[in-house]
């Protein structure tokens, strides 16, 4: 596919996904309404209204239904999507997990948003990493762009037969759902092409192949078709950069499992996903100025994660700070820091690490927070983790 | 039945094979086994019509016993039957031959 050109916009998050979700046309969206992520179907289901898609717009009373609805439409051979944030993703719990061990392509717009109580309704990743297990592969979008380019290729991965996997894609509640930013749309023909038509395997109105979903899985079977799932994440870590490579041909955008920023030569390196990538580069480039060594890493794939090429570019750091923006509360630290830590014990190294939680429940994350880190970095480098392994940045004492 | 491997089994669980249940024997479920006393039995085939495993085994229009490879051994044959003609027996007590 050769390159097109795309049609510069100032859009929201929420709305770019809604764009990108017309551009898709799927056949079913079966969706509840919860802020941050309500703007999103609203905007669909006006698209519905105006006759600018044909799909089958269901207007659950739950997320458990919308997820179960998805379920159901996937499984009868469509494209199904739904878009859900913080207790919404809670209450699709269950059907998670059956979307995942159904193998059913669904593609997920999440819009990252706190857990009550109390009651917040602002940005952390509590939710998306919280169903960090349920089996979906899981993105992060660093800005509007990101947002509207991953939904679209979150269709590919989910669909593409060594995958067949649920796939989500999270952007941060108000800071990208509900910002506008600059950002490129695709014409909506190349959408169309790049996504082409689902084709199937088995379908519950496949009359002349009748299939059985959702069967009893018993200690006879049950533990093969988790090993195949695993097989599947383990296929993604390739499909995922392949589709990437192909959106970049596309729209000269190429997106990979992972992205260093002026990480190659660096000596303290920080490990980040979401919108906080985008802050973290405007440090790394004022502590370049003043001659620190330092770098970035950003995780775009979470699920599955990229261990090997994760330890191969932090291995020869002198000390790394994981940033998480959720709490795995009385753990060892939190979900990225125990992947990074993995990765690299794993694969032989161990460098200085420390953890920082930050910005829950939609506290700001500054510059100055971030200086903050990269400060603390050269003095663990100079003196080793003096203090606690796992901090809180911006948290009042 | 052998067992396969995960790479041999459609993935996410599903029956891609119509009918297949006949290879998954669920006899082994059974604790109580029924018995039809083939004097009493009149053939009506009402424990046929309510056997939800379909292991009612008939020929030439005649009950000829019970597919004890997958008859769970509910007991609604001994139920239904309009002629008391079905008793369920305990398992242990027919491995014992009792």
């Amino acid at each position: 596919m050769a390159k097109v050109m795309g049609k510069p916009v100032a859009l929201n998050g929420d709305r770019a996904v809604a764009e990108a979700m017309r551009q898709m046309n799927p056949d079913v969206v079966a969706a509840y309404p919860i802020t941050p992520q309500t703007e999103i179907v609203m905007r669909f289901s006006e698209f519905v209204a105006n006759g600018e898609v044909d799909t089958e717009f269901i207007p659950v009373e739950s997320e458990h239904a919308a997820m179960s609805a998805c379920v159901g439409a996937c499984a009868a051979g469509g494209r199904a999507q739904t878009a859900t944030s913080g207790a919404g993703l809670a209450f699709m719990w269950e059907v998670l997990w059956v979307a995942s061990g159904t193998r059913l392509p669904i593609v997920m717009h999440m819009v990252n948003r706190s857990f009550s109580a109390p009651l917040n309704i602002l940005c952390d990743h509590s939710d998306s990493m919280g169903a960090r297990d349920a089996g979906w592969v899981q993105l992060y979008d660093e800005t509007v762009q990101e947002a509207y380019d991953n939904a679209i290729q979150s269709v590919r991965i989910a669909e593409h037969p060594d995958v067949m996997l649920p796939t989500l894609h999270a952007l941060d509640g108000f800071i990208l759902g509900h910002n506008l930013e600059r950002l490129e749309l695709l014409p909506d023909e190349a959408v169309k092409q790049f996504i082409g038509t689902y084709k199937p395997m088995y379908s519950l109105l496949d009359l002349d192949r009748p299939v059985t979903y959702g069967p009893m899985d018993y200690h006879d079977y049950f533990f093969e078709h988790k090993r195949q799932q695993v097989a599947a994440m383990e296929r993604a870590l390739e499909v995922v950069p392949l589709i990437g490579e192909e959106y970049g041909r596309l729209t000269g955008r190429y997106y990979g499992l992972m992205e260093g920023y002026r990480l190659e030569d660096a000596e303290l390196a920080t490990v980040v996903l979401g919108s906080t990538v985008g802050t973290t580069r405007v440090v790394v480039d004022e502590l370049r100025d003043q001659g620190v060594k330092a770098g970035l890493l950003k995780i775009r794939c979470f699920r599955p994660f990229p261990a090997a090429m994760v330890a191969e570019a932090l291995g020869d750091k002198k000390a790394i700070a994981v940033l998480d923006r959720s709490l795995s509360f009385g753990g060892q630290g939190n979900p990225l820091f125990f992947e990074v830590c993995t990765a690299l014990f794993s694969h032989g190294f161990s460098p200085k690490v420390v953890n920082y939680v930050y910005g829950l429940g939609g506290r700001d994350t500054v510059p100055a927070q971030i200086r903050q880190v990269y400060h603390e970095l050269i003095k663990i480098d100079r003196e080793g983790v003096t203090g606690p392994t796992l901090r809180y940045l911006g948290v009042r004492e | 039945m052998e067992l396969k491997g995960w790479r041999e089994i459609p993935i996410g669980g599903l029956i891609i094979d119509a009918g297949n249940s006949v290879n998954y024997e669920t006899g082994s479920w059974r604790s109580l086994r029924p018995v039809i006393d083939m004097e009493r039995c009149s053939h009506c085939m009402i424990c046929w019509i309510y056997c939800p495993d379909s292991s009612i085994l008939v020929e030439n229009e005649k009950v000829i016993g019970i597919d004890l490879a997958h008859c769970k051994g509910c007991g609604i044959c001994e139920r239904e039957c309009p002629r008391k003609a079905v008793s369920m027996v305990e398992e242990t007590l027919v491995e014992e031959g009792v």
